[in-house]
């Protein structure tokens, strides 16, 4: 492609010559009309699938006022709805950290029989419809279940309650952060371990001091996703939940209610926190593409 | 010591110096078998308590069979609009440069950040007869919120990201060499285009095409509000199993989760059959 640029003697006046001509386009691109349609194309339908209703939901929310705004999120049910949903992304999000780097661990640092089918099945709530992954629990806990006629007796609630909300939330974030990590730690190999192992160390301190440095920003990557998927999870949660006003409602879920109830400003009101926390995972997750990729394996691979 | 045990045959894992295999493995599998496989597990024990014919009427029941007729409609639908306008997306990202595009690159994964829920509320309002777009396409005469256009809608936007990202890192790694070789040999650009590059991309097509497909099927949040939900006509699969729940028709709801697993996993079996072939055609896992 540059060879022409490369043999031939570059003279100031063979250089103004060449910037007079009309530019030569290379073979390996479309020329400036196809470009521009290609890139209208694209831009003009993110601006209209992607990016239109996520400025809606600050529209809408600020339709009546800043006031109204403010009002919607003051109310008791609503910050109950936060609540929960904090808790409940408190309690899976630190679940599925641990799960994730144990199969990490047993899954990149070892071989052994069955492991690809280990890891596909680790992939499998991620082919699961949401709804199907409260109807499980609803079949397991539920009172026409196995389970449910002791746990009734024992006075134990788990279906229309905190716990199956978590339950489900964690089903449905399982694979987050072993899918991130599984992958990276297989790139980063064994060797560091095995060195800091014959120079004596334990293994929570070759996890401790040699692992844990190396994986963790494709940690926070993990755990970045894992808990935007729990605090916005609704097909699951909307299964288990029972949709009881200021005890087992999460945001989501909230946001449905009040928009059933035409209260759309309090329904959009809502969504700008849901919406804020995407936007604040997008720029994060960006930014520890940008500046970490090579740490974040498979970073590109979601 | 490795010959001794290279000797002994099959060997369930690799000796290695690293320790804690026992314990992370068993714990992967004990966490893995109480949350996911147990629980699902149910679903097949209780479709096989109903018995055959039980099974069958549910699953032959019309409202069920329109759901399930919607769902995959729609979604095969969007999927398609997915993999021509995420291709063209992608490749616009990989092959232009112009201001804003690691922006643009960001804003991909929106529908993976954004709950499904604030999507759903706000692509109705958008949509629906006095909305933004709304209006302007009931100047011409078309309904989009509260029919299955809206539903194709919002598995446009669920599905978009799948297909990007699976089709740009295989886009990043044509060689260029290959389509300077074509157009000395005479190709013009778009036959390059035709006969050299999409041939390559074929297999990261494919499979964006199933992962945007079988991720729109059980989608549930960002339809709902736009759907209608109208039984028969725009009343989506995964609707109709919470409305068995809410019926307490356990038996229905469990039927129509049971054939939606089993073409998941099939589905789930073609994606990793087709990144099979692709590593041994093309030489990557698309």
């Amino acid at each position: 492609m540059a060879l022409d640029a490369a043999e031939r003697p570059v003279t100031l006046g063979a250089m103004e010559e060449r910037q007079s001509r009309p530019s030569f386009r290379r073979p390996t691109t479309e020329g400036p009309v196809a470009k521009t349609i290609l890139i209208a194309l694209a831009l003009g339908f993110l601006a209209l699938f992607l990016v239109l209703p996520l400025v809606a939901v600050f529209i809408e929310a600020f339709r009546k006022g800043v006031g109204e705004f403010w009002g919607a999120l003051g109310e008791p049910d609503t910050v109950a709805a936060i609540r929960l949903t904090l808790t409940v992304a408190a309690i899976a999000v630190p679940l599925n950290v641990v799960f994730g780097i144990t199969a990490a661990w047993a899954i990149a640092k070892f071989e052994f029989k069955g492991k690809a089918f280990l890891t596909t099945l680790i992939d499998l709530p991620f082919s699961v419809s949401p709804v199907i992954s409260g109807l499980v629990y609803v079949l397991l806990f539920g009172a026409g279940s196995f389970l449910g006629p002791w746990l009734k007796s024992h006075g134990i609630e788990i279906l229309f309650a905190v716990p199956g909300i978590v339950l489900a939330t964690v089903f449905v974030t399982f694979p987050f952060v072993a899918r991130e990590l599984i992958p990276l730690m297989q790139d980063q190999g064994t060797g560091d371990e095995e060195a800091a192992i014959s120079l004596g160390a334990s293994g929570w301190q070759a996890f401790w001091y040699v692992t844990l440095p190396n994986i963790k920003w494709g940690l926070l990557y993990g755990v970045l996703l894992c808990n935007a998927r729990a605090m916005g999870e609704f097909g699951a949660v909307s299964v288990v939940s029972g949709h009881i006003r200021g005890l087992t409602n999460t945001m989501p879920l909230h946001i449905e209610i009040l928009y059933n109830e035409y209260n759309f400003v309090a329904a959009f009101a809502v969504s700008t926190l849901l919406a804020g926390l995407a936007l604040v995972t997008l720029v994060l997750k960006s930014f520890l593409e940008y500046r970490y990729g090579d740490e974040i394996a498979a970073a590109k691979k979601h | 010591m490795t010959t001794l045990a290279a000797a002994s045959g099959w060997r369930f894992r690799r000796p290695s110096v690293i320790p804690g295999f026992g314990l992370t493995l068993g714990f992967t599998i004990a966490y893995l078998t109480l949350i996911v496989l147990i629980p699902l597990s149910g679903v097949a024990w209780r479709s096989s308590e109903l018995g055959w014919p039980e099974f069958w009427a549910l699953a032959t029941d019309p409202r069920t069979v329109n759901a399930l007729k919607i769902s995959f409609g729609t979604s095969l639908i969007a999927a398609l609009v997915n993999v021509v306008f995420g291709t063209i997306v992608a490749w616009v990202l990989v092959r232009y440069s112009f201001p804003g595009r690691r922006l643009v690159d960001a804003v991909v994964d929106l529908p993976f950040a954004l709950p499904t829920a604030v999507a759903g509320i706000s692509l109705a309002a958008i949509y629906a007869p006095n909305g933004w777009v709304g209006r302007w396409l009931g100047m011409v005469g078309i309904k989009a919120a509260f029919t299955p256009l809206g539903i194709v809608i919002a598995l446009i936007f669920i599905g978009l990201p799948f297909v990007v990202r699976t089709v740009q890192p295989v886009m990043e790694e044509i060689d260029k060499e290959v389509e300077e070789a074509a157009a000395t040999l005479g190709a013009n650009r778009f036959q390059t285009i035709r006969s050299v590059i999409l041939p390559g991309l074929a297999p990261a097509l494919l499979t964006g095409f199933a992962l945007a497909l079988a991720r729109a099927v059980g989608e549930y949040g960002s339809v709902i509000f736009i759907a209608g939900n109208i039984p028969y006509v725009s009343e989506i699969a995964p609707l109709l199993i919470v409305i068995r729940l809410e019926e307490f028709n356990y038996a229905g709801a469990t039927a129509i989760a049971a054939i939606m697993l089993v073409i998941s996993f099939l589905m789930l079996f073609l994606i990793n059959l087709i990144q099979a072939w692709s590593r041994r055609r093309y030489g990557y896992g698309a």
